[in-house]
């Protein structure tokens, strides 16, 4: 073999090129990375520009108002306070009746369905039920809850019709929580005498728990943002005060939003920017605890 | 199925309020406490053991060896039935716990493993305080006495208490593999079973825990049955009294006093395997 010949260890050629396309590749992913997190970054960028000097305390506890000057710092108060109330309703009561159901629902698939045809059939459709869009699921709220069920447009249909929106998603994730949970610590339980019962109440969902609930609270921040199904159920926008009944009418941040941004006025674009901040504010706060507890039961 | 549900079943009426039993020594009471007779095991539609019958003695160790896969496991979990949560386990046969076959249709699993507690192959504490994990049998059974006073008991007699009487607050999942293993053992003797059931306790530590656990299962027999898995024969030989070897295809070759069975088997296949020409 000629030694001149061999040559196959410079840095020239082909390896170089190959070495540059790997480059190009690196920096194309890093671009779009970049375009997800500038686009949301101008957003808010934006939307905190829109609403600079809207903000203000007496904009998170007074009532709108139909005039634009009463949003303006000096001026007799006005704000978003009745829809932010109604909303941290809408989303407790949502986030109770899901667990409630989500829970019971996941549980039941996990621990005690037989795995048959039957049970996969509902769990596909469960998954399925998660892409449904929101405002089908607003059409269905209305008809069932607000007119069947007589409830009218009122808090209980507002967080029911959420309830059905979150609930595959919600259910989905216990499920996953629930599997996630080592058989070996149900044989445990079930070798010291415990009843099925008592291994789903003592081993399965402590064990879960934190999955449970880093599943829900991300559901919840999306049915806060959701305006579709609340506006099909026919949540009110000039309310003046947060909901008082179950029963009673309410306002969401979302409807509230909404209802500012298509006034002719120039200024409420600025009014609905500052609905929008303290919206994601909410939504931002929420995320973060999900977060928070997952990475809690995570490190253990 | 509730506790409730239970509580009229001839199986679940004695609570474990009776103290540890004191027996005399390690040589047992001479009697037989299980009897198995004609089991066979079935996972779908391949057959795990076949026709075993075998009777072991109350208070004494029984070792059930053989090479991997041939129905160890599959043998121990028909005595607490918990092949039951397997969906596609069918066992066929009796297995006598006391003169009462485990598979009547009266007597409830729960109640069984009650009295036959177990011990898994990898250590699985609940991720409880250590206090929380020996407890919980009590707590289900609904154990009315000094609980504080039979969670020491079981620590001590699983030779564990003198590591851990200061972290009783402290995650089970804190202890080192072997103390989790032995807080395992005492989370399965804390409600005062009749038998124990341990399918290779010490193949996932390291030897000098494993030594550990083979001395505390000599002092268990003291007062409990011992039946237990180990693919070891030189731990079945050291640890028990009588020795079941099993051989693959699920059969029972051979049964009998430890030492009979090593030193002059009467099958040449357990002859092979226990010199080593294979398994
Ligand atoms: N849950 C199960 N489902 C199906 N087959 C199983 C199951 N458990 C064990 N088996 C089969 O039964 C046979 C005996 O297994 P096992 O009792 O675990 O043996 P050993 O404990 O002696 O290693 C093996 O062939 C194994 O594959
Ligand atoms: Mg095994």
């Amino acid at each position: 073999m000629a030694t001149e010949e061999f040559d196959g260890l410079d840095a020239n050629g082909s390896l170089a090129r190959k070495r540059l396309y790997g480059r190009i590749f690196v920096g194309v992913c890093f671009l779009s990375t970049l375009v997800g997190v500038v686009a949301l970054a101008l957003l808010l960028a934006d939307v905190i520009y829109e609403s600079w000097g809207w903000l203000s305390w007496e904009f998170l506890t007074y009532p709108p108002s139909r005039f634009a000057e009463n949003y303006l710092p000096g001026g007799r108060g006005a704000g978003i306070y009745p829809a932010l109330v109604g909303s941290i309703f809408l989303i407790v009561l949502t986030a109770v009746f899901t667990v409630f159901l989500g829970v019971g629902a996941a549980i039941y698939l996990e621990e005690y369905a037989a795995d048959n045809r039957l049970t996969r059939f509902i769990e596909a459709n469960i998954a399925n039920l998660a892409g449904v869009p929101s405002i089908v699921y607003g059409l269905l709220g209305l008809a069932i809850f607000v007119r069947a069920a007589g409830l009218g447009s009122s808090l209980l249909a507002g967080s029911l019709t959420l309830t059905l929106l979150i609930l595959p998603i919600v259910i989905v994730a216990a499920q996953e929580a629930i599997r996630a949970v080592p058989d070996s610590q149900r044989r445990a339980a079930y070798g010291v005498g415990a009843t099925k019962w008592e291994v789903t109440r003592d081993v399965v969902l402590p064990s879960a728990l934190p999955g449970i609930m880093t599943g829900t609270i991300l559901s919840l921040s999306r049915a806060i943002g959701e305006t579709a199904p609340i506006l099909m159920v026919g949540a009110a926008t000039s309310m003046f005060r947060p909901p008082y009944s179950l029963t009673g009418p309410f306002s969401a941040m979302p409807m509230q939003i909404f209802d500012w941004a298509r006034l002719p006025q120039a200024e409420f674009q600025h009014v609905a920017a500052a609905g929008s901040v303290v919206l994601l504010t909410v939504l931002l706060l929420m995320n973060a605890t999900a977060i928070a507890i997952r990475n809690r039961y995570d490190t253990r | 199925m509730s506790y409730e549900d239970t509580t009229d079943d001839s199986l679940v009426d004695q609570r474990p309020t009776a103290g540890l039993e004191t027996a005399t020594t390690n040589s047992g009471t001479g009697r037989t406490i299980i009897e198995a007779e004609d089991v066979n095991v079935w996972y779908g539609e391949t057959q795990a053991l076949h026709d075993i019958s075998m009777e072991i003695p109350e208070q004494q160790v029984t070792a059930l060896i053989g090479p991997s896969g041939c129905g160890k496991s599959t043998f121990l979990r028909c005595i607490n039935r918990m092949n039951d949560l397997i969906d596609t386990a069918r066992v066929e046969g009796a297995v006598r716990l006391r003169g009462k076959n485990v598979y009547d249709d009266d007597v409830d699993p729960v109640a069984l493993r009650r009295k036959v507690g177990m011990v898994f192959q990898k250590p699985n504490p609940f991720p409880k305080s250590v206090y929380d994990n020996v407890a919980y049998g009590l707590n289900i059974q609904g154990y009315d006495g000094d609980i504080d006073a039979r969670v020491e008991e079981a620590l001590r007699s699983a030779a564990l208490w003198d590591e851990v009487k200061d972290q009783l607050d402290e995650s089970g999942l804190e202890l080192s593999g072997g103390q989790q293993q032995r807080l395992c053992i005492a989370r399965a003797i804390a409600p005062d079973p009749e038998v124990v059931l341990m399918d290779e306790p010490a193949s996932a530590l390291d030897p000098v825990a494993t030594s550990k656990i083979e001395d505390l299962i000599d002092d268990l027999a003291r007062d409990y049955t011992v039946v237990i898995v180990t693919h070891n024969m030189q731990q079945a030989a050291r640890i028990s009294d009588k020795t079941a070897v099993f051989l693959t295809g699920g059969e029972l070759v051979e049964f009998g006093d430890t030492a009979t069975v090593f030193a002059n088997p009467e099958s040449d296949r357990v002859e092979d395997y226990i010199t080593g020409k294979f398994g």
